[in-house]
This record gives structure tokens, sequence and C-alpha cells, in this order.
């Protein structure tokens, strides 16, 4: 005994949690899914910046993207809605409880299909939360049919063409009022994490729309969501580096290379331009941008779009502080004087 | 000039000399966005601020300005505040519609119209009091475009005169209507007013026999609309999340509310409010915003109307049967599909009761009162939370927008129960939990809030098959344990839900059954089959589904048991033939009403007694 060597100190985090508080149950999503990379991104995110987990609230609707919420964060509190109405009922639970960090995972079917009125009242009101919209053009759970993202000539595994034009939904929440809008490829890790951490520090609605490609239904040749059509045609925007409030960033930023953003918590997110201008405040040229992408059949990844200003929803209702679910009685039953004062005005 | 234009028929001059004192039905006919709301309700407070009991119902149509529009104001010194059937008393302004509403008339019944229109040439047999109005408003009303709003104040002027309505009265109503803010407009409609019953006073004869009487019966009372006090009940219930999407007749509840809110509710300490009102994209979003919000420990509600119901289906469901506390306010109007929007109807029971797919069951309250539409309202919440499930606050446009007197609403004294929540230092002494386990066997798991802050806190909320520990499950035992559970929790229910109200007769052989807003025609009812037929009939208003054993009770004292129904399909009985043994349900009559006006006594009575071969 006395010779065996004492175990290694178990690696945590910032607030004493190891990576394994921050996993969920196995997947049962196929072998090579893009969710699932998807989903090690969020326990690596969320465990690398300290997150508490019981202070983030998982939301889904319905679909292979929907379930994955099970495949993460085990300790934080989950809601698998239906189908498409994920954002009304995590619109509920962070105006019943405004301290929620709020993540929602979706789908393209999810959201850009049967979701799709929801997913633009979720993008109008701003609600602070993370969307994350795993894409991949089909509808898995039911065996490959084209969802509302498929692009225009995009195949089915039996040949079929699409033949009707497809939502881009990273348009649709810069057009509606998203402030925090990104696209990325689920087999990019690096360019991933950046973005999903600064959806983390930022305070509004983050969309991520993530090429997440179906390996038994989109996959093939001829489909514009599958790996090696994102690995020919992912034009990647810019190098981002995501800088944590308690490092220091006291480093010369180089000017004109590198643009930087201050986040809500006091994070930075450092944009490091790759041979094209590009701002990411300027919603305009972004909208410019994704439409001249598309043209060209390239699909643009990186920070579309980030706004810091805009008011959330729960600002423009003026709650109180704390999580209003949870206040007192005698905060919110109005006293009997009220109650009289009611009933002599009705007399 | 005449004096008076009518040539009295024999029926007529049998009424000479008699009078009908504080018990009588007044119709006013008029054309929508004419502004004759406001004379109406000035009408209506008038004859209540003289102590008479009075009810006042807007029969109006689903459209904003331009067609028929009827209020009936019913006076009764006996206290029946329902709908009455028979019209005493019409004012016919409504130029498209006033040769019908004469000929609808029983003999005897008196006509206040403007005097362009010679109604008096329809028929002999009623009282006719001819009012020249645009000659009558000219000179107090100078503005022109403000003619036809203020036109409508001079037949409150004339009725009063006639009906022997104190003119003090009238402009107390007046000015309680008009408030502080708009004293202007106050004056203007009291000189047309005055007009009128100057009018009135020196060239009409008085020969029908309504009139009223000062009487002591509304001292403290209030007059105030269903949709309103269950707005004021959900406040003192301490709602914090609402969610609405406009709909007929449901929409003035949160508008209401919303009021109440911004006076009550913001923090005049810091300005901030303690609740969350949205107007959602439809009514999906607003039942699962309401949804999201009681998951994450809101008392949270929504209101709606059918249409609203129906589209709420999936939504119920997931409440249901992943167990999330929820407010929903059914404010029932006249279906199928779009309907009458603006008609009132019980025609959403069985869909609520069962609403969506594969086995599932609601509670619902029925309110009959303005009292109750407030106390079961916060009744409701403690339920929802105390049973983790949506509940269906089951009004009516009747009960909803019409205006209604009523007692003061007594200052709920129970303490508010948010019911199995456990807290972190709960979590510490448990060491955990698992959800939907049923520890204390009344089918009602504990669970946590998102937020809580505890590493055991979480569990994962779905749809989906469920085991105790809010797993992922498709089995066979698993999936029946969980449905059992649910089933069981709804018999548990029956002891918690609000008990039945009964009124008996000696000697009652026959029984009748109603909910809501049936329950002023049902109770008018046994008193006419009582004195009209000297037949003694016993009452059960039920306030809640699952029934209570008080039904069985019911049923089996009595030899047959009408059941009052709004809608075609006999929806309220049909509720009971799903549990009730067949000796009991054979005891059981149908009477039903759904033509979208408030059920009245007569139609009861006329159909008692026709299935009773009186």
């Amino acid at each position: 005994m006395s010779t065996a060597a004492a175990p290694p100190p178990k690696k945590t985090n910032r607030i004493g949690l190891e990576v394994l508080s921050y996993k969920g149950s196995r997947t049962t999503l196929c072998a090579g899914c893009g969710h699932n990379a998807v989903s090690e991104r969020v326990v690596e995110c969320f465990y690398e910046l300290g997150v508490q987990p019981w202070q983030v609230a998982k939301f889904s609707g319905i679909g292979c993207s929907s379930k994955s919420p099970a495949y993460f964060l085990g300790m934080s509190h989950g809601f698998n809605a239906v189908h498409g109405r994920m954002p009304a009922i995590a619109t509920g639970a962070i105006l019943a409880n405004s301290n929620l960090i709020g993540l929602g995972v979706t789908g393209d079917g999810d959201t850009a299909s049967i979701g799709l009125g929801q997913f633009m009242h979720l993008v109008r009101r701003n609600i602070p939360m993370i969307y994350i919209i795993e894409d991949n053009g089909v509808y898995g759970l039911t065996k490959g049919q084209f969802s509302a993202t498929a692009d225009l000539g995009s195949t089915l595994k039996t040949g079929t063409p699409n033949d009707l034009p497809p939502f881009d939904c990273c348009a649709l929440a810069l057009k509606w009022g998203a402030t925090f809008v990104a696209r990325s490829f689920s087999g990019d890790k690096k360019q991933l994490q950046a973005i999903l951490k600064t959806a983390i520090s930022h305070r509004g609605l983050s969309v991520i729309d993530v090429v997440s490609p179906c390996v038994t239904f989109n996959d093939h040749q001829g489909s514009t969501k599958s790996y090696s059509y994102m690995k020919d045609h992912d034009l990647v925007l810019h190098e981002l580096d995501y800088v944590p409030f308690r490092e220091d960033i006291a480093v010369e930023i180089p000017e004109g290379d590198v643009m930087d953003v201050q986040l809500h918590d006091g994070s930075h997110l450092r944009i490091r331009k790759l041979g094209r201008d590009f701002d990411p405040t300027n919603r305009l040229a972004a909208l410019a941008a994704i439409e001249d992408a598309e043209a060209k059949g390239e699909v643009l990844t990186g920070v579309l779009y980030v706004n810091t200003a805009k008011p959330t929803f729960l600002e423009l209702l003026n709650l109180a502080a704390e999580p209003i679910a949870t206040l007192p009685e005698s905060r919110v039953r109005p006293s009997r004087a009220a109650l009289d004062e009611v009933m002599e005005e009705l007399r | 000039m005449s004096t008076l234009e009518v040539s009295p028929a024999e029926p007529l001059s049998a009424n000479a000399g008699r009078s009908v004192v504080n018990d009588f039905s007044l119709q006013i006919a008029t054309v929508n966005g004419s502004g004759s709301q406001t004379a109406n309700t000035v009408l209506m407070r008038s004859i209540f601020q003289m102590g008479i009991p009075v009810s006042g119902k807007n029969m109006f149509p689903s459209n904003i300005a331009g067609l028929p529009t009827w209020f009936t104001i019913r006076a009764s010194k006996h206290g029946y505040i329902g709908r009455r059937k028979e019209i005493d008393f019409l004012v016919a302004m409504n130029p498209e519609t006033a040769r019908e509403d004469v000929m609808k008339l029983d003999a005897g019944a008196a006509v206040v119209y403007d005097e362009p229109l010679k109604l008096n040439e329809l028929r002999t047999d009623l009282h006719f009091y001819p009012v020249p109005f645009d000659k009558l408003v000219a000179p107090v009303c100078p503005e022109a475009k403000l003619r036809k709003l203020v036109r409508n104040m001079i037949y409150d002027g004339v009725v009063a005169w006639l009906l022997a309505i104190e003119m003090d009265e009238v402009h107390r109503a007046l000015v309680k209507q008009f408030g502080k803010r708009k004293a202007k407009a106050a004056e203007l409609n009291w000189g047309a007013a005055q007009a009128g019953f100057d009018y009135a006073s020196k060239t009409l004869t008085k020969t029908d026999p309504c009139r009223v009487e000062r009487m002591n019966a509304t001292a403290g009372k209030i007059i105030i609309d269903g949709n309103a006090a269950c707005a004021l009940g959900a406040m003192f219930a301490g709602v914090t999340v609402v969610t609405w999407y406009p709909i007929t007749p449901s929409s003035s509840l949160v508008e209401t509310l919303i009021g109440y809110m911004r006076r009550f509710r913001v923090e005049p300490e810091t300005g901030k409010a303690t609740y969350a009102i949205v107007q959602a994209e439809d009514e999906l979003a607003s039942i699962g915003m309401a949804l999201g919000a009681g998951w994450a420990g809101a008392r949270a509600m929504t209101a709606t109307a059918g249409p609203g119901i129906s589209l709420m289906s999936e939504f119920i469901g997931l409440g249901y049967y992943a167990e999330v506390p929820a407010v929903i306010f059914d404010v029932e109007r006249v279906g199928p599909s779009t309907g009458l929007p603006t008609r009132t109807q019980q025609g959403d029971l069985l869909t609520t009761a069962f609403l969506s797919h594969g086995d599932t069951k609601h509670p619902m309250f029925f309110p009959c009162s303005m009292e109750e539409c407030f106390s079961m309202t916060i009744e409701a919440f403690d339920f929802a939370e105390r049973f983790q499930t949506p509940v269906f606050i089951m009004t009516d446009l009747d009960l909803g927008m019409n205006n209604w007197m009523s007692d003061p609403f007594p200052y709920p004294e129970k303490p508010i129960n948010r019911g199995k929540v456990l807290t972190a230092e709960d979590l510490d002494r448990l060491g955990g939990f698992s959800r939907y386990l049923d520890v204390d066997g009344d089918g009602v798991g504990y669970r946590t809030l998102p937020g809580t802050n505890h590493p055991k806190a979480s569990y994962f909320t779905r749809g989906s098959g469920h085991n105790e520990h809010a797993q992922y499950t498709e089995r066979e035992d698993d999936y029946i344990n969980n449905m059992d559970r649910l089933s069981h929790k709804f018999q548990v229910m029956r002891a918690h839900v609000p008990a039945p109200v009964q009124e008996t007769r000696a000697g009652a052989r026959i029984g009748m059954i109603a909910i809501g807003s049936s329950d002023y025609a049902a109770r008018e009812s046994c008193d006419q089959l009582q004195a009209e037929y000297g037949a003694p009939v016993d009452y059960l208003r039920l306030r809640a589904y699952p029934f209570t054993p008080h039904l069985e009770e019911f049923i089996r004292r009595h030899d047959r048991v009408y059941v009052i129904d709004q809608n075609r399909d006999a929806q309220l009985l049909m509720l009971m033939r799903m549990e009730l043994e067949p000796d009991l349900i054979a005891r059981l009559r149908s009477v039903r009403y759904y033509g979208g006006l408030p059920i009245d006594a007569r139609t009861v009575t006329d159909d008692v007694v026709k299935q009773e071969g009186k």
C-alpha cells in the first residue's frame, strides 16, 4: 500500500466541478451524427467557463436534435416540449425565472417548418437565451424527408431533388431582431467553441445555426448538408477567439486586423479578419454576405452579427430583479386595502 | 298634437289601473358603435342605485359598428337576475330592426320609439311613446358630429320619466360612468337626459303599467362583469405570468387584469413589476408560455374561448402528462368553428374535459356568480399547483361580459399554497428525489424548480414515455404504472374540488342539476314549478369536474333528475353518463337550450312540465 502512488488530483474548473458534472446520459443518436459533436461542445464550453449546471435550463422540441439535451448537462433541468413549440416553453420559463441560463436545442424541421412562427416571435422578442439549430436539411427521426432548410437542388438518398428554396435561419434571425447570430459547422470544433462561449456571455437571443450532417439520411453525394460538401464549401469568415472576463486581456490588439467586442459579462470576443472585410456589427452587411455566399453555393460560417446594446424582452417588461416565480406572498398578493379600494369603485 | 298615439284595443284596456312595480324587462335596440353602451349602463345603474335588484345583458354582433345590438335590463324585486324572455318595455332606436322588435312583443308591452319610424301604425295592442330624438338633440348638442352619441342619452330621460326612475340617480350614475376626467362629456349627456325627461313629462301620457319604486335590496353591492371578477381573482391569487391571445369573449379578462396589475403589482420602491403579461402570437404560444412558466414555478395563466381551446389541445396533453400546473380560463361562446362569437353557450365541456390525444382528463371549475369568479379563480391557482396539472375555469360570455350585481368580494384568508416543491434544503435532507414517484399515495409527486441551487435538483421533463425517475422509457410496465397513477390522481381530486351547492324543498321527488350561468334560470324555474304547478324540485349546482360523490347521492334520492345544458348535445349529462351506474343514468332527463342567448327560466320550466306530462 505504502508504495502505491497517490491518484493524480482530479481536474476541476473554477467552481470545483469535474467535466463529468457537465455530461448527460449516453447518446442514442447514430454514430458520427453531427449533433453528438455539438453536445460535446456544450459540455466543454459550460465546463470551461465554470457555469453552474443547475443554473441552466435546457429546452428542446421534437426530433433527433431535440433528443440531445438528455446527452449533456445532466445536472440541469430539461424540458423536451412539443414539435416546433420550444420557444414558447422557454419564453415562459425565462419570464418566470430571469436568472436561468436558457439553452435551447432544436432542428431545422423543428425551427424552420412546424416551428417557424414561434421561432420568429422568439427572435422578435429578443428573449435572452441560446438557441442552437442543429441543421441537417432533413427529418431524421421520420427517416429522411426534406426539411425547409434543404437547399434548392439538394437530393434525397433516393435521388429526388428538392425544388423549393430554403429558409436561411440566420437571415431570418438577423432580419427580425436576434442580437447574436452565428453559423458554424459541427465539424469545426474551435469555431463552434468560440461561438458557443460568446453566446453564454451574451445578453439577448443568440441564434446559432450549426450545419450538422445526418450520417444516415443526408450525407450522400448530391446533399448540400453532408460532411464532404461542407469540407469543400465552408467559407470561414474570420478567426474567433473568446477571452473570458477572468483572463487578462491587456494585450496589444493589432490595429485593423482584429476586432474586439466586449460582452455582457465582461468577456471579450476577438475577431481576426481572414482576407475579407466583414463587420459583424453591421446587420445589413451580414444579410448581404449571406445572400452573396448562397448565390455562390458557399456556406458562410462565423459570427454574422452581434449587438450588445439592444434591450431584451425582460428589460422591456420592467421585471423585478429576482425570479418572479418565487416571490413571497407578501409581494404577489395585494393588500386588503387594495381589494377594498377596488370594491368601492365598483359600488 | 296628439299626446298619445295609442288606439287602445281590448287587451290594453284590461291593463288599465294595473301596476307592475320592480318586475319587468326593458330592452333597448340600437346600432352598435352608436355609444348606446353608456346610456344603457347609466339606466341600469340608476335602477340599481334605487335599491332594486337588476341585471344587464348585452346582445351584440361580432362587428365594430353598424349592426344591431340589444341591451336588456331586468328589474326584479324577487332578486331574479337571469334572462327573462318576455320584454315589457322596448326602446326602439334601430330603424333596421324596429319593425321586427315591435312585432315580437307580447300584447300590452310599451314602446318608446323615434317618431319618424311611425311604429304605432304596426299594432294596436301596445303602448306607444313617440319621441322626436333629432329635434330634441339639436339644442342640447350644438356640435353636430357628437349628436349621434348624445342622442341615446335622451331615451334615458324619457324612460326615467315613464318608469319613475329618479333623475338624481340618473345624474349620479352618469357622473360615475364618465368619471372625473370626462366631466365635460358628462355635462353634455346630462343635458340630453334632462331634455328627454322634460319632453316626456310635458308631452307624453303614461299608460303602461311598468314602474320602479325605491327598495333597499342593493345596499353595499357592486356591479361587475365576470371577466373583471376573474381578473381580480387572478391578481389576488398572486399570478405572476399571464399569457394571452385576443379572442372574444375573453379579451377583456386580461385587458382588465393589465389595468389592475399596473396599479397594484408594480412595487413603488423600485418601480418594477412583480408579474409579466405577454400578448402571444397565437393560442399555441400562449398556452406554451403558461406551461413553461408553470414549470419554472410561476403562477401562470392564460385566457381564451373555444377556438383557442381547440388550438391548445396538443400542449394541454403535455401539461397533463408532464404534470405542469397552469390555470386556463375558457370564456365559452357559441361553437363549433367560429360559430357565433358574441353569443353565449356552455359548449366546450366535453372537449375540455378530455382535451388532447391519448387518455387525458382535466379538472374544470364552474363558477356561477361574480363572487365565485373571484374566489374560485384563487382556488384554481392553489389547485393547479397542488395537483400539478392544467386547471380550466369554465365561464361563458353571459357571465364574462355582462354586468352583474354582487356582494363585494371577501379578501382571501387562506395563505397561498404552492404545492409539493422541494427546496435545496429539502434535497440536502432527502439526498435526492424521484419526480414522478407517488410518495404520499395521492398520485402527486414532488417537483423541483429549475434554478434550484442544488446539484441534485434537476430532472428531465418530457412528453414522451417516462418512469418514476423522469427517465425516458418505452417499457410496458412503466407506461401503465404512470398512466394509472395519473388516473388515481384524478380520482383523488374529487375530494378537493369545490363541492356542489344544494337547495332542497320538502317532498321533492324530482331534482334539477345545473352549472355556471344556468344557475339563475334553474333556481327561478324551481320557484316557478313550485308556485305555478305545486311541484317541489330539489336543486344541485355542480361547481367542478371531476364530480364529487354528492352527485350520485343526489340522483339516488330522486325519481327523475333534470340536467340543464346550454349546448345541443347535453354535454354535462354526457359527462355524468360516463361514470354513473345504469340505474342512475335512467333517472336523468335533459333540458337543453342552445340558441346563443343566456338560458331563461321559462324555457326550463316549460320543458320540465312537458317532460313531466303535466
